[in-house]
């Protein structure tokens, strides 16, 4: 295990570990300063993208339950975080066919209280269909999970005193920057990171590989799920308001199973159950996506004009998806994780000329 | 609700509900042998559909012509899928198998998204499924007739193959054991490819009959019709042919009457099938005629 040398000396990695996290201050301060807009939204997204992704890793990775639904989590978050962060002027600015429910009409609170409910919202969701969910696993269990998306589309769709229908919500104040954004990704990151290590993270691992002897070694796999399940769903719940005023137009169709799939995509080429994979991946992913946008615009290559193809960017994507699963199935890092120990190994070995079988990361 | 109403939904449940039995026997018959929901399953009806609108609207076939080739190439595309996304992953942890049928599934829509554009198409639907009989008051579409009827003689067609053939027999015995099969010196490979095909001619005549039901054709239509017929197979109980009908049967006629005793409610049809997943997983996950679901089926 990757964690054993990290142990025996933990005040060094501790170091190490601050050091990083001020060089991680440092980059924002200077990101806030001097990134122009563009690309300080960019950033925004690969933070959101890495606080989705170290979720969805937890429940579909470290667990192994393919959950189709963090979509429907995403809704949650986003339209109550929204819902309460809008002043009552521009809820009734937004409310013109149908007027928004008495007391939410009236509340406005401060962007970080609105997260945290968007947060539990998604939690309580998580109850109410942690039930049925794991009472079945596999096929059916990615099948139910993918009904929650459309469900929730469906509800969002139809109960306009409480979401404005398919015309959604605008105007939102773009609360999210940098340092809200990149908080909550580490955040996430460190409690996803915590859990993994700690005995309950190995009896995730545990109910992934054999369910029946996880059990017989005396794991409460129901209360295991649950909690995993109930964890990734307040991050994604955050996550969702983040990207609702990040983008500060939010409509039942922006969260569609295709958010989803793009955080499938993003765990699975990352390496199914590793929080870094899953983190690098994402930030590779949203870099990538848009340089693929290149192939959906035209463009003037040698003299010749190639017109935009739409759909192409996810052809390609879907086709890597395929690709990665069928001939490389574990991923960008497999199961490995990230460690001081393990970077100062592969350094030490490519100091030494790539010794063989130095030991792995 | 008076009786004439009632027959009217009747006879629309009827006409939705064998649709939606179509399209559930080829997840049903996949199931039964792989333990693999096929995710691109509701895609080869948008397959099919294009195809049609193709041979019929572009080419200018006979519409004959160009349903015949329409659901011959889409059971093709179906044993493509097996060939390509699913027998690779064999041995493999059965999370890969589904993530490679999403991956499969995206690839479809995303192919045909580029290929036809995103804008939908109107279906040329023949006029000789076009029109409507009015019987005392009851308002029946020609097609409402022609669907389950054609649901019916394939269904008879299907029952045979499975009960009366080797190869059916071959089907229902991977069903039970594959790797047994495997060793009484029969062509696993071959038999799930087969399987495939009869799914997939069977998602192809489907997705005719649904593009002349809802003459609309885009790239993600086979999404929603996909998954509401799989939740009928799970429904019926899942590995099970008749159940599969059964379940579609019912979940058309649940939806129809659902929105015609109480209209207030049409805007949350589509959430109907997800709820009874989840009630149903609750209460009976086995389904109606479906066997007891144990850690090794899984």
């Amino acid at each position: 295990m990757a964690t054993q040398p990290q142990r025996s000396k933990p005040i060094r990695t501790s170091y190490l570990t601050l050091t990083a996290l001020v060089l991680l201050f440092l980059l924002l301060w200077g990101g806030t300063h001097w990134a122009d807009e563009y690309q300080v939204r960019l950033l925004n997204n690969v933070a959101i993208f890495i606080t989705l992704a170290v979720a969805y890793n937890l429940i579909n990775g470290v667990c192994g339950q393919l959950h189709l639904g963090p979509n429907a989590f995403i809704t949650l978050g986003a339209y109550t975080a929204a819902l309460l962060t809008m002043t009552p002027a521009e809820k009734t600015l937004n409310f013109l066919v149908t007027p928004l429910y008495w007391p939410l009409s009236q509340v406005s609170l401060p962007f970080p209280a609105a997260l945290l409910a968007g947060g539990l919202v998604a939690v309580a969701f998580g109850l109410l269909t942690g039930f049925p969910v794991f009472r079945v696993r596999g096929d059916y269990l990615a099948i139910v999970t993918l009904g929650f998306g459309e469900v929730v589309r469906v509800l969002a769709n139809n109960l306009q005193g409480l979401t404005n229908g398919p015309l959604g919500l605008k105007g939102l104040y773009p609360y999210t920057n940098l340092w809200w954004s990149w908080g909550v990704a580490a955040a996430a990151t460190a409690v996803v990171a915590a859990l993994v290590n700690s005995s309950y993270g190995r009896a995730l691992n545990a109910i992934r590989e054999d369910e029946t002897a996880a059990r017989a070694m005396g794991i409460n796999t129901f209360r295991h799920l649950l909690g995993a399940y109930l964890l990734s769903a307040f991050f994604f719940g955050v996550g969702g308001g983040l990207l609702a005023h990040l983008i500060t137009t939010i409509s039942p169709s922006l969260f569609t199973f295709f958010l989803t799939f793009n955080l499938l995509i993003i765990i699975v080429v990352g390496g199914l159950g590793s929080t870094t994979g899953a983190i690098l991946a994402a930030a590779g992913f949203t870099l990538a996506g848009e340089w693929l946008r290149i192939v959906e615009e035209p463009a003037t290559l040698l003299g010749f004009t190639i017109p935009g193809i739409p759909g192409m960017r996810m052809v390609i994507l879907s086709l890597a998806l395929l690709l990665v699963i069928i001939f490389c199935r574990r991923g960008l890092m497999g199961r490995r994780e990230f460690s001081w120990a393990g970077l100062g190994r592969l350094l030490r070995r490519g100091a030494a000329g790539a010794a063989p079988g130095a030991g792995k990361i | 609700m008076d009786l004439l109403t009632f027959l009217q939904q009747l006879i629309n449940g009827l006409s939705l509900g064998s649709l939606y039995a179509l399209i559930a026997i080829g997840y049903t018959l996949v199931y039964g042998i792989l333990r693999l929901i096929n995710f691109a399953h509701g895609d080869l009806l948008m397959v099919a559909a294009y195809i049609a609108v193709m041979g019929v609207g572009l080419f200018a076939w006979p519409w004959p012509a160009a349903f015949g080739l329409a659901v011959g190439l889409t059971g093709f595309m179906g044993v493509l899928l097996e060939r390509g996304a699913y027998q690779p992953l064999r041995r493999a942890p059965r999370i890969s198998l589904l993530i490679s049928a999403i991956a499969a599934s995206f690839l479809l829509e995303n192919v045909a998204l580029v290929m036809a554009g995103g804008r939908a198409r109107p279906f040329p639907v023949p006029s000789m499924f076009t029109g409507a009989f009015a019987w005392g008051g009851l308002f029946v579409p020609r097609l409402s007739l022609i669907i389950p009827l054609v649901t019916g003689a394939l269904l008879a067609g299907l029952f045979l193959i499975i009960y009366r053939t080797a190869a059916g027999r071959a089907m229902r015995a991977i069903a039970v054991d594959l790797e047994t099969v495997s060793l009484m010196g029969i062509d696993v490979n071959r038999i799930i490819a087969f399987t495939f095909l009869l799914g997939s001619l069977l998602a192809g005549a489907g997705g005719l009959l649904w593009a002349m039901k809802y003459p609309q054709v885009n790239p993600f239509m086979g999404i929603l019709p996909g998954l509401k017929a799989f939740i009928a197979a799970v429904l019926g109980g899942i590995g099970n042919v008749t159940g599969a009908v059964l379940g579609g049967l019912l979940l058309g006629f649940m939806e129809v009457m659902i929105v015609a005793l109480f209209p207030a409610w049409a805007g949350y049809r589509d959430a109907v099938a997800f709820t009874l997943l989840i009630v149903l997983l609750l209460l009976k996950p086995t389904g109606l005629l479906g066997e007891a679901l144990g850690e090794e089926k899984l």
